[in-house]
């Protein structure tokens, strides 16, 4: 019943289908993409033409290869730290509200700092300290300063979930406690769970362009992040290369689109009180 | 625990677990990142800067770790923060204090107007849910913000800088930097308008869904009904008794969201050139400045944070439910 | 006399669109009398909530009235603009709420939300308003000095009863209350009852009180009309219906609800569940629980309204028109 609720979202196909395409273009881009999006042989800094669709970088690369080679990258980054984070959130959150007590109090406590430290900040100064860039110092980044929010949230929906009749009598019948929360409360946050992974996956997304940008993770991967840092870097607007800077920041913003438009359908089929009447 | 005093005790943790990133994380870092640091200055700085260095972060020094943070809380208790490398001799501390008014100024006005705006968006839209109105709102908010802060600050400074020329672009801000004064309010304001342009309208797409989301639950409620009930005006529904209530999560949510608009406050200035801490943190980042890249996390953090606490007190004022309960 | 309220043929719906609307309540008539307490009674679900909603005009999408009439002091209050409709709420009609504990706003005074009751309908003076909202608080007996409170730091039945109270402030000439202490336990729930009744002694307004506990109804009631899955199936007086239930349905509730004072011996659910009203068996609604069902009969077709004895009428194929005499109601 929710997953007919959820295809009869407009807003849920709406961001599932933008997101297929992203995901086409990123399975399928050595097919698709015309040239290696690492290629510097073509001459710099040409507008769209036939050979090069979207022109040429400073440094004679093809902004379409690049852009299509890209969405490989920036998707692998968003889903896999939104993963991660995700199953931080659900450790912290059941584990805080299940267990009780002042194994609780600690988890919350944590939750809480964690939550009000700026994140973006506290990326940069961690980046700049790790001597290797790379995509793993970036997921490492963004999922410490990522999983406070849905922690805080799951945690009150376990406590909600345990006091239920269907969990107090599954602890009276002398079920185990982990069975307990396998069987009865992550089923019944299944909802929240995707809500929060979608709404984790755009802090992602966004967080690893940001740092990009600055030149903090390996500049030498084809990412949309990265190549907004060369297109910044080589003045890409002033010289007129407009689609080199536009296109990779309109596709995040898509791409974050997508992730908040499923963040939000799946909230509006899970809880009812959003639903529109 | 009253409400309070965990919110005190938060603050306190949190400035403490800031302070002590500070000090671990140059001790933690594989392949010795201050040292590195440490060699690229060698030469450029007084040898006593440097033996100051040494101490701060932990290098060749024979001290133990417990000595190095006890003396490390005194300098920072003491604001002593030590020298800037980028703009050695000045002290850090010196920079920091040069850049944090226009930081302040520049996010605290926006975020406040993102926020203001962004809710009452919010309100109109849940009260009008299902409309039109609200269909293209929803998509719209979640557009703008989902788009990278930096990028959308490059192209409205592109667009309104360069090809209009309306505004001043980077460099008339660098200028105010180097002088270190302004000429007048006037120019102040010119320079602030694209940055500040920017943040709000990334910052009140959030602002709208929060807002719109809670107010669309809200108008469920049965204290909503019931003031339909009594024959009171619309307006008077809408403002008193659904959007009074449902601003309340705002406030609780308050912390997320700061510390991402800051966040995204910081690329902007890096983009504007922005004398404020964004930029400066990026300058400290692009010459491997530890010092003053550690001192501008600390104040950010610490502004987020009483910012944080501020939200807080609205949030007692607004709702007497989680005042000491008792009764009259 | 004149009727205060008359509702006639009233049908409403949910829903609707591409799917034909489900039906919450279907052809129903019911008149109440100035002064009056009239009950409506059933099981969750029969449709009496919606009922009082439509007919104080608080029914939200995808909720409608598909038909009929609802006069108030012989005027049609379904055509009526929102703004008259505004004028009308509290001052003239006012319903007090199932979930009553939580319709009070949670961040304003108590005294505010009475103001702003006044306020809206024309009481300007402060000191007149203040006047009457601290009668209105001596009525049901709580201390003035919650007039200052926030809503949670009231009891659940002192919440309650200044929702009471907020009602009756304008003096309305009839008040709904749907299932108004359903929350409280039985002492204050009969607290309240009792005030009520003594207030309407005073102050002379009529209410349809909607409740499943059809013993309450006996005690309270001057007159009660059984629904059952959107139907009206029988109406009487509250000493009539308690001498002489005539449905099937009407006498297994009073079996479930027996009256206070009598030992719950046999306290027991009604067995079966009600039909889904999406889809509604052709034939009586009650006809697949019934225990006096006629096969043929009662599963074929639908009842008509009866009136068996002046003031009492009933749906039920175990009291014929001919015989009777009787007509469509």
């Amino acid at each position: 019943m929710t997953l007919r609720a959820f295809l009869a979202n407009r807003r849920a196909m709406a961001g599932a289908a933008i997101l297929v395409v992203f995901a086409l273009l990123a399975t399928l881009a050595p097919f698709l993409a015309p040239y290696s999006p690492t290629n510097i042989n073509f001459p710099p800094m040409l507008g769209p033409s036939s050979a090069h669709l979207l022109g040429t970088t400073a440094n004679g690369q093809d902004v379409l290869s690049q852009l299509i080679w890209g969405s490989r990258d920036t998707l692998l980054v968003g889903l896999l730290t939104a993963t991660i984070i995700s199953g931080i959130q659900l450790a912290v959150g059941i584990f805080g509200g299940y267990v009780g007590g002042w194994v609780d109090e600690v988890l919350s406590m944590l939750t809480n700092i964690f939550l009000v430290m700026p994140g973006l900040p506290l990326m940069i100064i961690v980046a700049a300290y790790v001597t290797v860039k790379g995509t793993v110092p970036i997921i490492f980044v963004i999922t410490i300063t990522g999983w406070a929010w849905g922690a805080r949230v799951l945690r009150s929906q376990t406590l909600t979930l345990r006091s239920q009749a269907f969990v107090e009598a599954a602890q009276l019948s002398g079920e185990s406690r982990w069975r307990i929360v396998l069987t009865h409360i992550v089923p019944n946050m299944a909802g929240i769970l995707v809500a929060n992974f979608f709404g984790a996956a755009l802090y992602a997304v966004l967080s690893e362009a940001g740092l990009e940008f600055l030149g903090l993770g390996n500049v030498n991967t084809v990412t949309w992040g990265t190549m907004l840092y060369w297109a910044e870097n080589d003045e890409a607007l002033l010289m007129g290369l407009w689609q080199w800077m536009v296109l990779p920041g309109l596709c995040i913003a898509l791409l974050g689109t997508a992730f908040g438009l499923l963040n939000f359908a799946v909230d509006e089929v899970v809880n009812p009180r959003l639903r529109r009447t | 625990m009253p409400y309070l005093m965990r919110r005190v005790l938060v603050l306190l943790l949190t400035g403490w677990a800031a302070l002590t990133i500070n000090f671990v994380l140059p001790r933690l870092m594989p392949g010795n990142p201050a040292e590195v640091m440490l060699a690229r200055f060698q030469g450029r700085l007084s040898p006593r800067a440097l033996a100051a260095l040494t101490v701060e972060f932990g290098v060749h020094t024979h001290q133990s770790l417990l000595t190095q943070y006890v003396v490390y809380w005194g300098h920072m208790l003491t604001g002593n923060f030590g020298l800037s490398l980028t703009y050695y001799p000045a002290s850090v501390g010196q920079m920091v204090a040069q850049a944090f008014p226009w930081t302040l100024g520049l996010v605290g006005i926006s975020t406040l107007i993102a926020f203001v705006l962004g809710t009452g968006i919010g309100i109109a839209a849940a009260w009008r849910h299902g409309s039109r109105l609200d269909g293209v709102l929803l998509p719209v908010s979640l557009l703008l913000s989902a788009m990278p802060y930096f990028w959308f600050a490059l192209l409205i400074l592109y667009v309104f800088g360069f090809v209009l020329g309306w505004f001043p672009v980077g460099g008339g801000l660098n200028l105010a930097h180097r002088v270190g004064g302004f000429a007048g309010l006037g120019t102040v304001v010119d320079h602030a308008i694209l940055p500040a342009a920017t943040i709000t309208i990334t910052a009140a797409g959030g602002w709208v869904l929060t807002m719109r989301n809670n107010m669309v639950a809200i108008l469920g409620a049965d204290f909503v009904k019931f003031a339909r009930a009594k024959g009171l005006a619309d307006r008077t529904v809408e403002i008193r008794y659904a959007a009074r209530n449902a601003i309340l999560p705002s406030f609780t949510g308050f912390a997320m969201a700061i510390g991402f608009v800051v966040g995204g406050a910081l690329l902007t200035e890096i983009v504007f050139s922005y004398p404020g801490l964004g930029y400066l943190l990026y300058e400290a980042v692009l010459n491997l400045d530890y010092p003053l890249m550690q001192a501008i996390f600390l104040f950010i953090s610490l502004a987020v944070l009483v910012a944080n606490f501020l939200a807080d007190l609205a949030y007692i004022l607004l709702d007497p439910r989680v005042r000491a309960v008792g009764r009259p | 006399m004149s009727p205060l309220l008359e509702i006639t043929q009233l049908t409403v719906g949910y829903g609707g669109g591409e799917r034909p609307p489900v039906l919450a309540v279907q052809d129903l008539d019911l008149t109440v009398r100035p002064g009056e307490v009239v009950g409506i009674a059933g099981e969750s679900g029969c449709g009496k909530s919606t009922l009082a909603l439509a007919a104080s005009g608080l029914l939200d999408p995808p909720g409608r009235v598909l038909g009929g009439s609802v006069r108030f002091d012989g005027q049609d209050l379904l055509g009526l603009s929102p703004p008259a409709w505004r004028r009308l709420r509290l001052r003239q009609i006012a319903m007090v709420f199932q979930a009553s504990m939580n319709v009070l706003n949670p961040v304003l005074r108590i005294r505010d939300q009475f103001l702003d009751a006044m306020q809206a309908h024309g009481v300007n003076s402060r000191r007149d308003a203040h006047e009457r909202t601290q009668a209105v608080f001596e009525l049901v007996k709580i201390p003035a000095r919650f007039l200052d409170a926030y809503p949670h730091q009231l009891s659940g039945g002192m919440r309650q009863r200044a929702v009471i109270a907020l009602c009756l402030v304008l003096e309305p000439r009839l008040i709904f209350m749907d299932e108004p202490t359903t929350a409280l336990d039985v002492v204050v729930q009969r607290a309240i009852l009792q005030s009520v009744n003594d207030l309407r002694v005073q102050r002379d307004f009529a209410v349809v009180f909607i409740t499943h506990d059809l013993s309450l109804l006996i005690e309270i009631a001057d007159r009660i009309a059984i629904m059952y899955a959107g139907y009206l199936v029988e109406e009487a007086s509250g000493p009539e219906l308690y001498q002489d239930p005539l449905h099937p349905y009407t006498q297994a509730l009073m079996q479930a609800f027996p009256p206070l004072g009598e030992v719950r011996s046999r306290l027991q659910g009604i067995p079966g569940q009600p039909p889904d009203l999406r889809r509604l068996p052709p034939g009586c609604p009650f006809a697949a629980r019934c225990g006096k069902v006629q096969r043929g009969r009662c599963d074929a077709v639908q009842p008509a309204m009866t009136v068996v004895t002046p003031g009492h009428r009933v749906a039920c194929h175990l009291y014929p028109l001919a015989a009777e005499g009787g007509k469509r109601a």
